[in-house]
């Protein structure tokens, strides 16, 4: 076809009047999708049995071993403690697997109820929340996360609810324009007239059919949260030394590059964008999938 | 003229020397869907000839707008032409180099559709719009704006000059419309397909659009197809017809042919389930097509209408039945086109009391001084002004008007999800209704219950029919346990669907079953009144009739009472005891159905009766409005008619004040300062053409 | 236009003032005691009491709020707690030196976001798309100091091609300074990339699915003169909006950057103001960074404005 011809978009043929294919079975259709689920699925299990796959222990020095270059012993070397670089790569998974999922979660728990709020009742409510979400919004999430951290003190908890606040606004954004969108539509005015309240109409009418876009903001914002943590953890804001964490061991290590111990910053730093990566797959398929 | 003599005498006509327009022949186009091939069109043919409009009908899902795109070759990119052959003036699209085909779409054919602000670029001037169409076919800047301008005149736009320098958004439908027209007529094709023009506009201006197309055609012998899904206006813009049905060509022939003496079943049932001009419930039911429309892209082994079909034979379902030709331009893909002619009726009146019933003493319903304004300050717009209405238990009234009209406010503020302005009184029973929702009591909210124009949006997608359908039995009946059960069940048969129909979800019906579960929604608490929003313009029309028969049903059986919007006239006067007409949130008239139809009438509601296309392809005798529906927020001094009032005073009085509405026969009532006697003079060949109308039934 | 201009610059002020309350509480009520943290464990109670005093933090909250905000008002942003003199200067040389960077960025990223976006909407569905939008994706959330590192790796340690470190020495040239700016700036415009692309080519998609596409294309133009035309200036427009938004993650990651390659810029600024727990100082920069967002958003409403023939109008009328 020539460049002429061709045009954008698809006609979607009605499939009958029969009930779509489920989701998920789409969703293992897609290589993408199976390739990303499969490194985070590897990666959950060293956060879970990182302590019995690791060939050494994380923490255990060994000072005859200093900055050793990858090897038979040590398959991706050592830190210049002497530490198992994969044995630390390994459990550097347990804590930034745990804080980006339960902040993300706490986010996106929190910034429901309130897109769901917004979105329904407008007005005044509306008004004062889309001024703070904007001013949240001014300052680059690591940034703000940097100022309460610093503020409070470091630990995972600090940032599992430093990160789910600043993710609540973000996401109640999402949810509010989802929720305007639903909010054109007849059903609701149909549940009005049968007398439903408002929270009612909020859980069982609307809620349902704004899910998918939680879902996909969801996934989104875990990126995030992962992006988050381990920054943090770079800059010495986030999971503290000497506990395994790919931010922290790359922060820590980093500064020898120059004497080409390169490995002891190299894995870390692909295991964080491996992550990324696969979920960026396991997003854009699920993204594609309810499109669709 | 041509057409006339196609009119005229159907027949065999003599094709130019040039060969016609367009031909196609046994074209066939498939979309890839989900990896599979399903065709879409299937052995079309058909041929427009030099100068010649030919109007292509269907419902939705048959595949005209597909025909078209395919003509220019613009597909979507999962579909393709997978047989037969195009030839636009000689030229076969589908074979053309790029180069080739952008000057075949430059010159040849072009193209208006639906949405006309959305075929518009929104931040181009429309004057550069349409001069770009003459700068490609190698004009200079300067000299193609003058011709911008002089094809604006030519589609009779008001203030060509200022309508240049405006951008889309600034521009009513109608005059979007106009602009679209002017783009695509400017480089003089040899053919020009309109794709369901007409129908985003009101009434009035669709009309007005109309006229203009065939103004236009005449002028520049201009080839046409039309293609639509209301078989009124393609019967009076088109000289012969094809009728679509599931991607194929059913029937064939003259306008007079296909609409007169139609030979396909598909045909007769599409124009029996139409309510003709002054059918009215308490006269009978409406013919409806039985089953579904196919699903796009099915194959079937014979006749693609066969499940529909009352006169379905073995051989209908075996093998498809050929293009059988009837003599001049008429044919039938029917193996039985023979016997369609004394085609049974398919629906049987159920009976409930035909007639009117007395009048109770006390209304069900009082709405006076009913106001609404949205916004404040000098964005206020007045959606209604002053509003007074009683509705009688058991009567359906009718509300009429074009957008922006206030008829979907009025049912809104009655139903209590907009609060109407300060000083509103609102009465159902005799006892105040509160403007809140929640203040209503349960009795109230059982009352009053609506059924919405597009039944996708007021379903909700995620929930099943019976969870739909339990809710209403739930929270205003009350029940619970077996008794929901049965009453489910019962509701269910009500709207005539099966009890397992109630674990499907609202995606998995075709758009009939949605609004028949709409419905059982509404009436599921028992309702007194009900308020049917455009309950079947989203609807095709072979589903219309069922629908409208289900409501008429219900209410005979419920004794409901209806409040009854729809654009449609001859829906609205089917089921409709009185008839209100809006206008800019004013009521213009109101009156028994008979006497509002019959006349005389408001000029307004004249305008919008004389506005309606009729199948037998008469185009005379109309008023016509002119200029665009003023804007709410700011509107007429006086009468707030008189700006497009072909019958406005000379006495200066429509402009300065407001006529009072009076009841000019009793339960008629008229807001116009011209005297009734005087009315009825000036409507008087009006009424003989109705009367004309209703003789040829 | 000047009403819509007001109402806008009101809303910014609106939202400045709900961020100093954010940046007041993060800074000066959470820490508690910003005597103790200064002066660490094992001061005397009394040094402690003293300083703090000397900070004026033992005053009521409000009083305290009043008197920073007031300050901040006159141009005064408070004393360091590490320098013991007012911070001002620090912040000016600090943003000089990050608008370098950021505008490198800005300069380079644009443009290849924007190309990139409309590339792969026009190419939507095949290779090439899937190519830009995927490597978008990644490179937003692979975090910069990851992207920095392997750059370093490569072009710093491996190939030599490039200079590690951002500094250069006072009164070093342009092509110096741009020369030591090249690194730092790459992982920069690989986290923004992709969110430029991204809506550039949402836009773009949708432009193309328009029926006015079709109406330009049925008009006989060249695919290449209606895009120009009839599509670019659709969906670009909302593309502005994007990248005044992502000013703000921008500068967010020049805290990392400018960590990683040793860059006296804001992000490290702040970094080292939050080590040394200089809270005036950590929060001067946080709420400049704000200021720059809200300024970059106001102009890119403005230029939104002024460019949307259907905005321009209905403000004007």
């Amino acid at each position: 076809m020539s460049a002429d011809v061709a045009v954008p978009g698809e006609v979607t043929v009605a499939h009958a009047y029969a009930a779509p294919p489920a989701s998920w079975r789409l969703l293992a259709r897609k290589p993408a999708f199976v390739a990303g689920a499969g490194i985070l699925l590897l990666w959950m299990a060293c956060a879970v049995l990182g302590h019995l796959i690791a060939p050494y222990d994380p923490l255990a020095q060994q000072l005859l071993a200093r900055n050793a270059a990858p090897s038979g012993t040590h398959l991706l070397g050592t830190d210049p403690l002497g530490r198992d670089v994969l044995s630390r790569v390994i459990s550097g998974a347990r804590d930034i697997l745990t804080i980006a999922p339960l902040a993300t979660l706490l986010g996106a728990v929190l910034g429901t109820a309130l897109g769901l709020i917004m979105g329904y009742f407008g007005g005044i409510v509306d008004a004062v929340i889309s001024r703070i979400v904007e001013a949240v919004l001014a300052l680059p999430v690591v940034i703000v996360a940097f100022l309460f951290v610093v503020a409070v003190g470091p630990s995972s908890l600090t940032l599992i609810v430093v990160i789910g606040f600043i993710f609540t606004p973000l996401i109640a954004r999402t949810v509010r324009t989802a929720v305007l969108i639903e909010g054109q539509q007849d059903y609701l005015p149909a549940a009005r007239l049968l007398g439903e309240r408002p929270a009612y109409i909020m859980i069982a009418e609307i809620l349902p059919n704004v899910l998918p876009v939680i879902v996909v903001e969801f996934t989104v914002r875990l990126g995030y949260a992962i992006f988050a943590v381990a920054t943090l953890s770079f800059l010495g804001f986030g999971v503290q030394q000497p506990t395994p964490d790919w931010g922290g061991d790359i922060a820590a290590n980093y500064g020898l590059l120059g004497a080409g111990y390169w490995w002891e910053t190299l894995f870390p730093a692909l295991a964080i964008a491996s992550v990324v990566m696969a979920l960026n797959l396991v997003t854009d398929s699920i993204e594609q999938v309810l499109s669709s | 003229m041509t057409e006339q003599q196609a009119d005229a005498e159907p027949g065999p006509r003599a094709v130019p020397a040039a060969g016609p327009t367009l031909r196609v022949e046994h074209l066939e186009i498939t979309y890839r869907v989900r990896g599979q091939d399903r065709p879409v069109v299937r052995d079309v043919s058909f041929e427009v000839g030099r100068q010649e409009s030919y109007g292509l009908v269907g419902e939705s899902g048959s595949g005209k707008s597909t025909v078209a795109l395919a003509l220019v070759r613009y597909l979507a990119r999962n579909g393709r032409v997978s047989g037969g052959s195009i030839s636009i003036n000689g030229l076969d699209p589908l074979g053309l180099s790029a180069a080739r085909l952008r000057d075949l779409r430059a010159r040849t054919v072009s193209m208006v559709y639906q949405e006309p602000s959305r075929a518009l670029n929104p931040s181009i001037k429309a004057g550069r719009q349409i001069a770009e169409v003459f700068q490609i076919a190698g004009l200079d800047r300067a000299s193609s704006l003058d011709k911008a301008r002089d094809m604006l005149r030519k589609v009779q736009i008001a203030d060509p000059g200022r309508a240049m320098d405006r951008y889309p958004h600034e521009l009513s439908g109608g005059m979007a419309q106009r602009v679209v027209i002017a783009m695509a007529l400017a480089a003089e094709p040899a053919l020009l397909i309109l794709d369901e023009p007409t129908t985003a506009l009101d009434a009035t201006v669709e009309a007005e659009i109309l006229d203009l197309i065939a103004e236009l055609r005449r002028e520049l012998a201009t080839s046409v197809l039309f293609i639509s899904h209301n078989l009124a206006v393609v019967a009076s813009m088109c000289d012969r017809v094809g009728v679509l049905y599931a991607g194929e060509l059913v029937e064939e022939g003259t306008a007079r042919q296909v609409f007169g003496e139609p030979a396909h079943p598909y045909t007769v049932a599409l124009l029996h389930c139409i309510p003709r001009r002054g059918q009215r419930k308490d006269q009978g039911r409406l013919d409806a097509i039985p089953g579904f429309l196919p699903q796009p892209g099915r194959v079937t082994a014979g006749c693609v209408f066969a499940e529909r079909c009352s006169l379905a034979a073995d051989e209908c379902r075996t093998a498809p039945p050929p293009a059988f030709p009837l003599g001049g331009w008429h044919s039938s893909r029917c193996y039985r086109h023979s016997e369609v002619a004394e085609l049974p009726k398919t629906t049987v009146y159920e009976g409930g009391e035909p007639g009117q019933t007395a009048r109770p003493v006390a209304p069900l319903v009082t709405i006076s001084s009913l106001s609404k304004t949205f916004g404040t300050g000098q964005n206020a717009v007045r959606a209604l002004a002053n509003v007074n209405l009683k509705i009688w238990r058991g009567e359906t009234l009718g509300l009429v008007g074009e957008s922006g009209s206030g008829k979907s406010t009025l049912a809104r503020t009655l139903l209590g999800l907009i609060p109407p302005d300060r000083g509103s009184v609102l009465e159902l029973d005799g006892t105040a209704l509160s403007a809140s929702l929640p203040k209503r009591t349960l009795e109230q909210l059982k009352a009053l219950q609506i059924v919405f124009q597009n039944p996708d949006s007021a379903l909700n997608r995620r929930r099943s029919v019976r969870w739909l359908i339990a809710r209403p039995l739930r929270r205003l009946a009350g029940l619970s346990g077996r008794r929901l059960a049965e009453r489910l069940d019962d509701l269910i048969r009500s709207v005539r669907m099966e009890a397992r129909q109630l674990n499907l979800r609202p995606g998995q019906l075709s758009g009939g079953l949605k609004q028949r579960v709409a419905i059982a929604r509404a009436f599921g608490g028992g309702p007194r009144l009900v308020v049917c929003d455009e309950p079947t313009s989203a609807l095709d029309v072979s589903v219309q009739a069922a629908i409208l028969n289900l409501l008429a049903d219900l209410q005979a059986k419920e004794q409901v009472t209806y409040l009854f919007i729809s654009h449609d006239l001859g829906v609205v006067r089917y089921l409709s005891d009185r008839i209100a007409v809006l206008y800019l949130g004013r009521i213009m008239e109101i009156g028994p159905a008979e006497q509002v139809f019959a006349g005389p009438h408001h000029p307004y509601t004249e305008a919008l009766l004389s506005a309606v296309p009729s199948l037998d392809g008469k185009r005379t005798e109309r008023i016509r409005l002119t200029g665009e529906i003023p804007a709410a927020a700011s509107p007429p001094s006086g009468c707030v008619f008189h700006t497009r009032c072909p019958r406005r005073l000379a006495s200066g009085a429509c402009e300065h004040a407001e006529p009072g509405l009076d009841e000019v026969e009793p339960g008629h009532f008229i807001s116009c300062h011209i005297p009734f006697g005087e009315l009825r003079r000036l409507q008087a060949p009006g009424i003989a053409v109705q009367v004309k109308d209703q003789a040829q039934k | 236009m000047t009403l819509y201009l007001l109402r806008r610059v009101l809303l910014a002020v609106v939202t400045l003032w709900i961020l100093s309350i954010i940046v007041f509480f993060a800074g000066q009520v959470l820490p508690g005691d910003p005597g103790r943290a200064v002066l660490g464990p094992f001061a005397a109670e009394r040094a402690v009491r003293a300083y703090d005093h000397q900070l004026g933090v033992d005053r009521p909250l409000l009083v305290q709020y009043f008197g920073w905000i007031g300050g901040l008002l006159h141009g005064n942003m408070g004393t360091s707690y590490t320098y013991r003199s007012p911070v001002e200067p620090f912040i000016a040389s600090a943003l000089a030196n990050s608008g370098k960077l950021a505008l490198l960025a800005l300069v380079i990223i644009v443009p290849l976001g924007i190309a990139g976006g409309v590339v792969a909407a026009v190419y939507s569905g095949r290779i090439i798309d899937r190519v830009i939008s995927l490597s978008g994706l990644a490179g937003s959330t692979v975090p910069e100091f990851v992207s920095g590192i392997v750059l370093i790796l490569v072009f710093g340690i491996a190939l030599k091609a490039l200079p590690i470190t951002a500094a250069t020495d006072p009164g070093a040239s342009f092509a110096d300074q741009l020369d030591h700016l090249i690194l730092p700036v790459i992982p920069l415009v690989l986290v923004l990339f992709g969110y430029i692309a991204r809506m550039a080519r949402a836009g773009t998609v949708e432009a193309l699915d328009s029926d006015y596409a079709r109406t330009a294309v049925l008009k006989g133009l060249r695919r290449r003169t209606m895009i120009r035309r009839h599509i670019l200036r659709n969906s670009l427009l909302p593309t502005i909006t994007v990248i005044a938004t992502q000013t703000g993650y921008l500068i967010g990651g020049l805290v990392v950057v400018e960590t990683l390659f040793n860059y006296q810029g804001i992000g490290r600024l702040i970094f080292n103001a939050a080590n040394g727990k200089d809270f005036p100082m950590l929060e001067a920069g946080v709420l400049v960074i704000g200021v720059v967002y809200m300024v970059a958003t106001l102009i890119a409403d403005v230029l939104y404005t002024a460019l949307s023939p259907r905005l321009r109008v209905g403000a004007a009328s």
